[in-house]
């Protein structure tokens, strides 16, 4: 059995280039295209589901240290408290100080939704950790989703174990489908006893990818594609692996960018390989979009991260805080279930809605990107200063799309080892670049003016507003003051 | 008769399963091989299972003391390299 593919569809596809169905208008489409039984299992993960990720939120606990394979872009060696990148944990946890941080969280964090396991190092490296953790939460937390993220190498051998505790998301790393390519991304697997190396190991570690995505594809078990962009080294080769997964019945492919700097230590960043732009991203993304639904929203969360996808609570709930909080947990269970039927009617409502503000403009006008301003719900509710990260949509005259976030908060920042000192603002602005406005519910002037010299328009007008109603607004207020008339302004010769 | 891991150790746990002989322990500040268990997998691997997935360059000792995995050779990243790279970084 193939699961249909978000986007996979005929008429959708028909525009060839240009933007795909499956990522373009309201994001709402994402989800509502599926069929009932996959969107019931996506609607409030907000890792599956971009709609679900202004709302729900998720935790990971770190449960898994060994890891089965060595990556380029990763250092075991590494852990800094700063950093938030994938295989970066402060703690880690055994099986039953990770059951009952779960509890707890989902007590204090009602809109939580999901618990994955993903690391530090390779789940299923450490099968019995993991799975002891998962069959203690499908007991003591019936109401809360099971996912797990590996590298593939053991998933055949363990995918009976996860159906049977229920778990219904898998992510698999797939970084190419070329043993070739594989040998410029990973030095080393460990493989019936035996540290291997080059092209022969990645060659098998592909072989069990793939083995591994049909299998759980069989058992109807949802798939997701994680692949990191290297640029020069899988850019090209990644939309190959796009046909491929899709082809076997992943349901949603996530293509991040390299995160390499020489300070974390990997081969990646003290070789000096660079990681993407936004821009060369968002391209990538657009080309993947024809084959299969791309996933935009990953926030390439730590392995212990906590909340909702572009915050970490983490602080919070470390160990010993954890220890001294009392929880009923049945008492929790109904709150959250309260809670997540009052979401579940908001989405509900909001779907009721014709889904895609109605855009205005004449065909041609051009396409803009716009920055916005959100701590959740859907809508501009963030001040310019406080927010960490932006959310960028381009709006067009084919509607509003989401494609991507900016981080404004370096990987590391506050100590002099790490990093280059540089004004916030400075950052902010820089992150934004590309955008020609920007959306928040408060702004102060020192930012207005600075936003404005860097042309990026600051925008308080849409607080509280729904994003994609925003964003169209502002894009029609931006066609009728002859703003789109011609292509991106060039220096005059 | 016996491997050993020294402070580089990062408490993966990776080698703890795979050994033949129950000689790894969880200790502090990392973990340890226990000598009079060790048998450096004579007779039941071609290689020392601990030293095959250990993810950390010159964490295990063979029984002379010599890093069973010397700098560069898991990582791939020349030593020079990484000289250059820490070197750059403190300099900051």
């Amino acid at each position: 059995m193939e699961l249909t593919v978000l986007g996979d569809n005929a008429a959708q596809n028909s525009a060839g280039g240009g933007c795909s169905a499956g990522s373009c208008g309201s994001t709402d489409h994402q989800v509502s295209h599926l069929p009932d039984h996959i969107r019931e299992k996506v609607e409030n993960h907000p890792c599956y589901s971009e709609k679900a990720h202004h709302y729900f939120a998720r935790m990971h606990v770190a449960v898994a240290p060994a890891c089965n394979i060595q990556c380029h872009y990763c250092n075991r060696k590494y852990d800094c408290a700063n950093e938030s990148r994938p295989g970066v944990v402060s703690e880690v946890l055994t099986p039953a100080q990770a059951v009952k941080k779960t509890m707890v969280v989902a007590a204090n964090i009602p809109q939580m939704t999901v618990l994955g396991i993903a690391g530090p190092g390779d789940p299923l490296a450490n099968p019995e950790k993991t799975f002891e953790t998962f069959r203690e939460l499908s007991e003591k937390a019936p109401d809360i989703k099971l996912c797990v993220s590996t590298n593939g190498l053991a998933l055949p051998d363990a995918v009976e174990e996860l159906a049977k505790h229920n778990i219904d998301h898998v992510t698999i790393t797939i970084n190419c489908v070329d043993p070739e390519v594989g040998a410029k991304i990973y030095p080393w697997i460990f493989w019936n006893n035996r540290r291997i190396k080059g092209v022969k190991a990645a060659k098998i570690l592909i072989e069990q990818q793939q083995k591994g995505l049909e299998m759980l594809v069989a058992r109807g078990i949802l798939v997701k594609v994680n692949s990191v962009l290297i640029p020069g080294v899988n850019d090209e080769h990644l939309k190959e692996v796009s046909r491929i997964v899709k082809a076997k019945g992943a349901f949603l492919h996530n293509v991040m960018p390299l995160i390499a700097e020489a300070e974390h230590g990997t081969f990646y960043g003290v070789m000096g390989q660079r990681g993407p732009s936004p821009e060369e991203l968002s391209e990538l993304q657009d080309a993947c979009a024809g084959d299969m639904n791309m996933m935009r929203h990953c926030r390439q969360c730590r392995a212990d991260a906590v909340g909702m996808l572009g915050e970490d609570r983490g602080d919070e709930f470390t160990m010993d805080k954890i220890e001294t909080m009392e929880i009923d947990y049945e008492e929790a269970m109904v709150k959250r279930a309260r809670v997540h039927a009052a979401i579940a009617e908001t989405l509900a409502a909001d779907h009721a809605k014709v889904s895609a503000p109605v855009m205005t403009v004449a065909a041609g006008t051009r396409p803009v990107q716009m920055a916005v301003a959100t701590s959740g719900s859907g809508v501009i509710n963030q001040h310019f200063g406080h927010a960490k990260e932006f959310l960028v949509y381009e709006a067009s005259p084919n509607g509003v799309r989401f494609i991507g976030h900016r981080k404004t908060d370096q990987y590391c920042i506050g100590d002099d080892t790490c990093g280059e000192k540089e004004s916030s603002l400075t950052t902010t602005i820089r992150a934004l670049e590309g955008c020609e406005a920007v959306l928040c519910s408060k702004i102060g002037f020192e930012p207005w003016d600075l936003l404005e010299a860097a042309g990026i328009q600051p925008n308080g007008e849409h607080a509280m507003e729904s994003i994609e109603e925003a964003v169209a607004a502002v894009y029609l207020e931006m066609a009728k003051a002859g703003k789109l008339e011609q292509a991106v302004i060039t220096a005059a010769a | 008769m016996s491997l050993s891991i020294i402070e580089s150790c990062v408490n993966c746990w990776a080698c703890l399963p795979v050994c033949p002989s129950n000689a790894i322990y969880e200790a502090k500040p990392h973990f340890k091989i226990d000598a009079a268990k060790c048998t450096e997998c004579d007779g039941d691997f071609a290689q020392p299972q601990c030293a095959s997935i250990c993810p950390i360059e010159g964490a295990i000792l063979d029984q002379l003391g010599a890093a069973i995995n010397p700098p560069g050779s898991l990582t791939g990243i020349p030593p020079s390299m990484m000289e250059a790279a820490m070197a750059e970084i403190r300099a900051r």
